[in-house]
């Protein structure tokens, strides 16, 4: 995919192309851990930075690794571990030389490894055979739009406390019908740019 | 008694325990996959394969696994299962495996089959096991094959890729984009909850594992 515009994919990832939005993937930390603005924003900036770094990770294990050796159906072994251990990684290394990060990080690390977007942008990332640089900025992208939808949806569950809710409705339900009342905001943007 | 646990689990696991509508777990590749109800089809055996072969084998292995490593086995097992179903669909169904594209890849992260290997098959002996894969998997199935049968119908008036629906009908553009997804499973979840009322502490669990 030559000629690509970087910044293209960049916007698209977080508006058109929004990972959970569009691409419904990280719904499960975004049902369950949407409750409160700032656990969301909290959870979101990790996120936004595991993918960021794992997306370009993968990419170079990919194209340097697996594909040198034939091992492209190992794929989803390999990038699964690499999450893992960068996860695993930054949580040592935040622990050790950043103590403030992570306090404000920590407790969402560990749901990261087992967060579909993360391992979603990866995969993405290989079947639309982007170059370094795009890989890059998708996953930031990704990350952002990822923060934004939880964020949003926070502040929306914030006042949904004072709303009646039928019975069955409740909890879960109504949250998805609410993530259906967004993903129809964000599908006024499909306009501005398309990749695919 | 064999015969009354494993009736017991299948209930449980395509009714009562359904992981989709009371659990809320797994519905990132629920939602994706279910424009087209041939897609759904292909998903959810994918699905009753993976988690019903990662319980089996996570429950052969559950007296040789040490605690602490115990979930880095599970996925390795899970991995596995879906880099099986992803070769099996490349070779013998080119098409469906470009159009389901990297949610085949995703069933690894999809939080049912680790749930179920980490609450039941840890504990409990490989038949059972391997019945409660079948279980959950079903009920996963039948979730989306009844989300993907609203969506086509209304969104292309067809099933299967059957049209069914004349020319009369005005297409809802709406259900095949992803809004519709989340309104069909806020729907199903309502219908289904209102239907069969159950205690509040076992969404919350649900929630937890998630």
């Amino acid at each position: 995919m030559e000629g690509l515009n970087p910044f293209v994919v960049f916007f698209a990832s977080i508006f058109t192309n929004n990972m959970i939005l569009t691409n419904f993937l990280g719904m499960c930390s975004f049902i369950a851990v949407s409750g409160e603005i700032k656990t969301s924003l909290g959870l979101g900036q990790a996120v936004t930075f595991v993918l960021t770094f794992t997306t370009v990770l993968n990419y170079f294990i990919y194209h340097y690794v697996l594909v040198p050796l034939g091992l492209e159906y190992l794929r989803f072994i390999i990038f699964i571990i690499s999450i893992a251990a960068f996860v695993q990684l930054v949580e040592m290394i935040v622990e050790r030389y950043l103590p403030n990060l992570y306090y404000a990080l920590g407790i969402f690390l560990p749901l990261i490894t087992v967060n579909c977007a993360i391992l979603g942008v990866s995969l993405f990332m290989v079947i639309r055979d982007y170059n370094m640089i795009v890989s890059l900025l998708f996953g930031l992208g990704s990350g952002i739009g990822w923060t934004l939808a939880i964020v949003a949806l926070a502040g929306i569950r914030k006042r949904l406390k004072y709303a009646k809710v039928p019975k069955g409705l409740e909890g879960p339900g109504i949250t998805i019908i609410i993530t259906g009342l967004m993903a129809l905001a964000f599908v006024g943007f499909s306009g501005i740019v398309q990749i695919q | 008694m064999g015969n009354k646990k494993l009736k017991k689990i299948f209930t449980l696991g395509i009714w009562k325990d359904n992981p989709i509508y009371r659990q809320i777990l797994g519905i990132c590749s629920a939602l994706a996959v279910t424009n087209l109800m041939l897609n759904s089809l292909v998903m959810g055996i994918g699905l009753i394969f993976v988690t019903s072969f990662s319980e089996l084998t996570v429950s052969l292995l559950r007296k040789h696994t040490p605690k602490h490593i115990r979930m880095m086995v599970q996925v390795l097992i899970i991995s596995s299962f879906v880099i099986i179903v992803d070769i099996v669909l490349k070779a013998y169904y080119p098409s469906m495996s470009k159009a389901l594209g990297p949610y085949v890849g995703l069933i690894i992260t999809n939080c049912i089959i680790m749930g179920r290997c980490e609450s039941y098959a840890q504990n409990n002996k490989p038949l059972y096991a391997f019945m409660d894969g079948i279980a959950s998997g079903t009920g996963y199935a039948i979730i989306l094959l009844v989300i993907a049968f609203f969506r086509e119908l209304l969104g292309f008036g067809s099933l299967f890729g059957y049209q069914v629906l004349g020319e009369w009908f005005t297409k809802w553009t709406i259900m095949v984009m992803a809004p519709g997804a989340f309104f069909m499973l806020g729907i199903v979840i309502w219908v289904a909850r209102s239907l069969l009322p159950g205690t509040e502490e076992e969404s919350m669990k649900g929630e937890a594992i998630s």
